[in-house]
């Protein structure tokens, strides 16, 4: 069996026919080759494959495509426009918040959903935010700090 | 790890969702926000044939006033739950817990209904919602029955429903006045699901308990009462001692189906019950206070 | 963007293209004609095949072919070992299993499809018939006679058996003033967990007969070269790319299966062939950490005074010699064992073994925090022991400083070291009598808090190429750099390292910045691609920038001297009387008459009036080999809370002071340092590989295996001292893996420190809360015990 959908990603309608099976993910990566979504696991623990679905940061490793049918996706190419960075892509630039890059999207994905929830967090809440998000490289320490430089710019 | 073949129905209805349900019968599974059923069928401990998605069908999510109770549609998000100002006000318990599940993009998808259809053995909302009672309306393509909440949990996975059967609402009664609730956890550190979680609902009135409901997650093989625990705080001043008294029969109902895994042994398991059992009705007997 | 100077933060400039989703690591990789490869694994540790079956594979949808380890037993020959010991028993390690598999996830046949999920479900649908045999675990068990055998070559699963001492421990422990304290402990296996896992594109050209392999590693150029060994395809035909890669932690410095199999694949096929590791299948396939098995006993002085270390080791290296598996728990561990003390006795012996698990080779840290977590616990118990401040017995045993090398008992010379100056600082920082008082409070008050240090030091930056090859290292160990200057001044650096996250690209544009006086976005740092550049080293061990970045410095050196000939020579000067400031030449004294480095390169190729004898061009290459490893150290304390009812330990404060030398860039030195402690604190706390006794990984995946997550820390305290080392031109130390090193016993001295009032005495890792739990209530059954025969008596 196969399914037509149509899925608004970063702003553009884009309609394909695809099996049932295949995850959100995997639509990003391999039918629209946006391959800034990143697949870090298969248990939906590490959240590197974070995008924003109908504006909710939700895991595109635990969608199939066909329930993304008729919704908007945004993913870490939608953010940024041209080289003017929103404010936690910012953040993790000027306070070192990626090393090897690899959970940066998911990472700034999440941050920017919990920043539109709660423009004002605290240290703990930022952590806490981050239970769905794992990165091997930074220690979190300095993701932390770009989150909370990120709110303070968005203020 | 890609999940096997399905064929796949999003209806826009109930009515088109329960046909579905009756036609496939045996081979369809209903998908609803997927954050139970999608990593089984990665893995595929779970291969149905057939997906019925009813993430299409307005109308099932909401929480409203229900008589004297409370409604709750059955794709609610835990998110949903979380944020709700009348879960807060009136079962805070519910909405403690659901911002303890997961992580905040699985709060985003998993729902009430899902949670409770699968019924896994470490989830949170199995617990809360047996504290609380109440009871499940299950829809089949002809007829809707009510299943009490403290019929529905039958085994390791596995409720009452019945496989043409869509969970579409869940109905919580009205806590009486003096009633306090808590849901007290210990996670595991790598799921995130409880290693024990203890949900207690109390009402105290002129300084007694007189009723309590405490259920106990994480344990054992499904969401239980915590009985033993029940009885010995009904009908008494809440002190310290009966408290303690109390927790400490928490594990006895799941003393047969007790988990041991590498992250906790059924002997640890049966001890973090009785302490998140004291906190847990502590937390409650206080605010019942 | 302005010139860098060394020692500025200067912002990434890897980071535009990785917070906008513009990265490049292998799965991204898109090539035409491209297939999907899968692997069909072992779910047996031991068993041998006695068929595979893989006509339903062959006939599944989309599927192009499917080869099984016979079938390819020829082409793909065996795994070789990178460092050899004496002795050492070399079993032969095919890519894909024929006879017997070892270990669960060994790898049988593989599935090539048009799509990855199409070759997943084929992989499901081969059939191997395993007539499954008895398998052993657990290094120790395994070294028995009548254990489950893995290779007919190595007599009772022992590897190597191998050993170092210096000193005369057996003598200085007759003495009568001296105590012997004796504890079994186990470093618990971790699996490395790289965020990116492994992955492998292989795209053989038939036209010109050449392959490119885009791999997911550390260490590109010895891929090229070990994949031309094992199956004789010319070296000069392949070219291996290591792209953005997503962390390694040492699990990437292996030459594995996949990429000799994809290389294969593809040549036989026709077509490019891609393979990308699921995380599940990371957990079994590739190597593992740590692993050890030791006995060891510390022997010292009531005054305090440290005479010497034993440690016996059953090292588990898992069911094949992974390529520095023979590496890390000898000289890696063994050297270790003095620390930052006099310690003038060392006695160390380490049994390797094979058992059926996962490869083990080297992760973050690989064999010094095995070596440092023995040593420093040890020293904390010796402290508890004979009723002394632990930090006081540290300051007792302490070396003494030196700026230009110490020869310590393991034979090997110590670079340059403050280590009390370090202590001094990190104790200023931390208030540690402001903490004992506090916990004295805390006590009272019901409360378990505890605090652990640790002074540490370890080796990085190999390599003295024929040190280690006195060693056993089969290639040399230093590190290469290319320049070259373009006509227009502009700058492009090949560096023979291989970043996966350490920020090379910003590191060396600023060092050349710096160099040269040229701005930052006019140098642009390659790395990862054998055509590109001379061959390299890699990425592990902390040696980027102390043998690559001094490797760059030399040929930053020699370019530097011919644009200054040149310029002399244009400028009608006694080379003398040349300056070079701020990218500009200038003749002193005459103000008007000077060059820009951007016209010299110009002039250079322009070559219409160059000094008689210099060829055209600016361009060099250096190859840097150090004359010794360096030899980072400091000084972390931690600061934990238990929660007595669920033994549950919560980090209270955290005070890094590391001194690595010379700092390029603190704020990336800093990220490394915050990074490595959580690595650390992982294993202190919630991390390990937990098999069962058939050889079954029940943590194998990250719903089973707790990563450490962003709730668990405090802010990290980070500081340093700085003592310059002598043995590279930049004076830096190797920045990496120094925090791992230090966290973990830091973290479980502080855990015991919160118990030792009860009576505990040690605690293996990780100190999950069960484990405290228990060691809780055993403890006060222990002192209720004894009060009740006290009251008896």
């Amino acid at each position: 069996m196969t399914v037509e959908i149509t899925v608004t990603v970063n702003g553009t309608a884009h309609t394909a026919t695809v099996e049932p099976r295949l995850l959100l993910v995997h639509f990003l990566r391999d039918v629209l080759d946006l391959t800034g979504t990143h697949v870090g696991c298969d248990t939906s623990q590490c959240g590197a494959c974070t995008v924003h679905l109908n504006e909710d940061a939700v895991k595109s490793c635990t969608v199939f495509a066909v329930q993304a049918d008729g919704t908007e996706v945004t993913t870490i190419e939608g953010l940024a426009d041209g080289e003017s960075y929103t404010p936690v892509q910012q953040g993790f630039w000027d306070e070192h918040g990626l090393q090897c890059g690899f959970c940066t999207p998911g990472m700034i994905m999440t941050a920017e959903w919990l920043l539109k929830q709660n423009p004002d967090p605290s240290e703990a809440e930022i952590r806490a935010g981050l239970a769905g998000n794992y990165c091997r490289c930074t220690g979190y320490q300095n993701i932390v700090n770009a989150i909370g430089a990120a709110a303070k710019a968005g203020r | 790890m890609v999940t096997s073949n399905f064929d796949y129905f999003a209806p826009t209805t109930l009515d088109e969702a329960t046909s579905l349900l009756s036609r496939y019968r045996g081979e369809a599974k209903v998908l609803a926000g997927g954050h139970s059923l999608i990593p089984m069928m990665k893995l595929r401990l779970a291969e149905p044939t057939v997906l019925v998605d009813i993430g299409k069908i307005d109308g099932l999510s909401y929480v409203r006033e229900d008589g004297d109770g409370v409604a709750i549609g059955s794709m609610t998000t835990y998110r949903e739950l979380e944020t709700s100002s009348l879960v807060k006000s009136r079962y805070p318990l519910l909405a403690d817990a659901a911002s303890k599940v997961a992580d905040l993009q699985v709060r985003n998808r998993g729902t009430i209904g899902g949670s409770l259809a699968h019924s896994d053995p470490a989830g949170d909302l199995p617990a809360v919602v047996l504290a609380i009672g109440g009871s499940v309306v299950a829809r089949t393509r002809r007829s809707s029955r009510e299943i009490s909440i403290d019929r529905f949990q039958v085994d390791l996975l596995t409720t009452a429903l019945h496989d043409n059967e869509i969970i579409t609402e869940i109905k919580l009664p009205a806590l009486p006045s003096g009633t306090g609730t808590a849901y007290s956890k210990f996670h595991n550190p790598a799921s995130h699901y409880a290693i024990t979680g203890v949900a207690a609902v109390i009402t105290v009135s002129g300084g007694t308990c007189t009723e309590a409901r405490i259920a106990v997650t994480g344990a054992g093989d499904k969401a239980t009462r915590a009985r033993r625990t029940e009885r010995i705080l009904k009908g008494k001043e809440l002190t310290p001692a009966v408290i303690r008294r109390a927790a400490s029969r928490a594990a006895a109902e799941v003393q047969d189906t007790l988990n041991d895994d590498i992250f906790a042994s059924a002997e640890y398991r049966t001890h973090l019950t009785q302490v998140h059992a004291q906190r847990a009705i502590e937390e409650a007997a206080a605010a019942a206070g | 963007m302005a010139t860098a100077l060394f020692g500025d933060s200067v912002k990434r400039t890897e980071d535009p293209r990785l917070i906008t989703g513009r990265g490049k690591y292998v799965d991204d990789i898109r090539l035409t004609g491209m297939t999907h490869m899968a692997f069909v694994r072992s779910p047996y540790a031991h068993a041998n095949i006695r068929s595979v079956d893989t006509s339903a594979a062959a006939n599944a949808p989309g599927v192009l072919t499917v080869f099984t380890g016979a079938d390819l037993q020829e082409q793909l020959g065996g795994l070789p070992v990178a460092w050899l010991l004496p002795d050492l028993k070399q079993p032969p390690h095919p890519p894909l299993a024929y006879e017997t598999v070892r270990y669960v996830g060994d790898a049988v046949a593989v599935v090539v499809a048009d799509t990855a999920y199409q070759a997943a479900d084929a992989a499901e649908l081969v059939d191997v018939d395993y007539e499954i045999l008895p398998a052993i675990v657990n290094a120790e068990a395994a070294t028995k006679d009548g254990a489950p055998q893995l290779h007919s070559e190595a007599e009772n699963n022992i590897a190597w058996d191998w050993n170092i001492s210096g000193g005369d421990y057996d003598e200085a422990i007759k003495d009568p003033d001296v105590i012997v304290i004796k504890q079994r402990i186990v470093n618990q296996r971790l699996i490395p967990n790289s965020m990116e896992t492994r992955g492998v594109v292989a795209d053989f050209d038939s036209g010109r007969g050449n392959l490119t392999l885009y791999t997911s590693t550390q260490i590109p150029h010895f891929v090229k070269l070990l994949y031309s060994l094992v199956t004789g395809h010319p070296e000069q035909k392949i070219r291996v790319v290591a792209p953005d890669v997503g962390g390694g932690f040492g699990s990437k410095i292996s030459i594995y299966a996949e990429e000799i199999v994809c290389g294969i694949v593809s040549k036989q096929l026709g077509r490019p062939v891609k393979w990308i590791e699921s995380r599940s299948e990371a957990y079994i396939a590739t190597t593992h950490g740590r692993d050890h098995i030791t006995d060891v006993e510390i022997a010292g002085k009531k005054d305090g005074e440290i005479v010497g270390i034993k440690v016996d080791v059953y090292a588990n290296i898992g069911a094949y010699l992974s390529t520095f598996a023979p590496l890390v728990p000898t000289w890696l561990f063994g050297l270790m064992l003095g620390g930052v003390y006099k310690m003038p006795n060392v006695v160390c012996r380490v049994w390797g073994v094979f058992t059926n698990t996962t490869p083990v080779d080297a992760y973050r840290g690989a064999g010094r925090p095995e070596a440092t977590f023995l040593l420093e616990r040890m020293v904390s118990r010796f402290a508890q022991e004979i009723g002394r401040d632990p930090i006081a017995v540290r300051r007792k045993n302490m070396l003494a400083s030196h700026k230009n090398g110490r020869a310590v008992t393991t034979g090997v010379m110590y670079d340059s070291g403050d280590y009390k100056g370090n202590l001094n600082k990190a104790l200023e920082i931390f208030d540690y009598r402001g903490f004992r008082s506090e916990q004295r409070a805390a006590r009272r008050a019901g409360k378990l808090l505890g605090v652990g240090i640790s002074t540490y030091i370890e080796i990085t930056g190999a390599a003295p190429s024929a040190v280690a090859s006195s060693l056993g290292a089969q290639a040399g160990l230093w590190e290469s750099s290319n320049v070259r200057v373009h006509p227009t001044g502009k700058i492009t650096v090949y560096t023979g390292s291989s970043p996966h996250g350490q920020g090379h690209e910003t590191t060396l544009a600023q060092l050349v910045s710096s160099e040269l006086g040229v701005p930052m976005e006019d140098v642009e740092v390659l790395h990862g691609d054998t055509d590109q550049g001379p061959f390299g080293v890699g990425t592990f061990g902390s040696r980027s920038l102390s043998v690559g970045g001094a490797a760059l410095f030399n040929s930053l050196g020699k370019i530097k001297a011919k644009a200054h000939t040149l310029a002399a020579h244009l400028l009608e000067s006694d080379p003398k009387f040349v300056t070079f400031e701020g990218g500009s030449f200038a003749v002193e004294d005459i103000p008007d008459k000077s060059m820009t480095f951007q016209e010299v390169a110009g002039a250079a190729y322009g070559a219409a009036n160059l000094p008689p004898g210099m060829e055209p061009g600016l361009e060099e290459i250096s190859f840097f080999d150090p004359t010794n490893f360096t030899w980072p150290f400091g000084t972390h304390i931690c600061v934990v809370e238990i929660d007595e009812d669920t033994g549950q330990v919560s980090l209270v404060r955290y005070v890094a002071v590391d001194d690595v030398g010379n700092v390029l860039n603190p704020m990336i030195v800093d990220g490394m340092v915050h990074g490595g402690v959580a690595q650390g604190i992982g294993q202190a706390l919630t991390e390990q590989a937990v098999y069962t006794d058939d050889g079954q990984l029940l943590s194998g995946s990250l719903m089973d295996y707790a990563l450490p997550s962003a709730d668990m820390f405090p802010m990290l305290e980070v500081d340093r001292t700085v003592t310059p080392s002598p043995v590279n031109p930049l004076g830096v130390k190797g920045a990496g893996e120094c925090g791992t090193i230090a966290a973990s016993p830091a973290v479980m001295n502080a855990v015991i420190d919160a118990l030792a009032h009860l009576g505990v005495k040690h605690m293996d890792m990780p100190a999950t809360s069960e484990k405290v739990w228990r060691a809780i209530r055993d403890a006060k059954e222990t002192q209720r015990a004894a009060r009740a025969a006290a009251r008896r008596s």
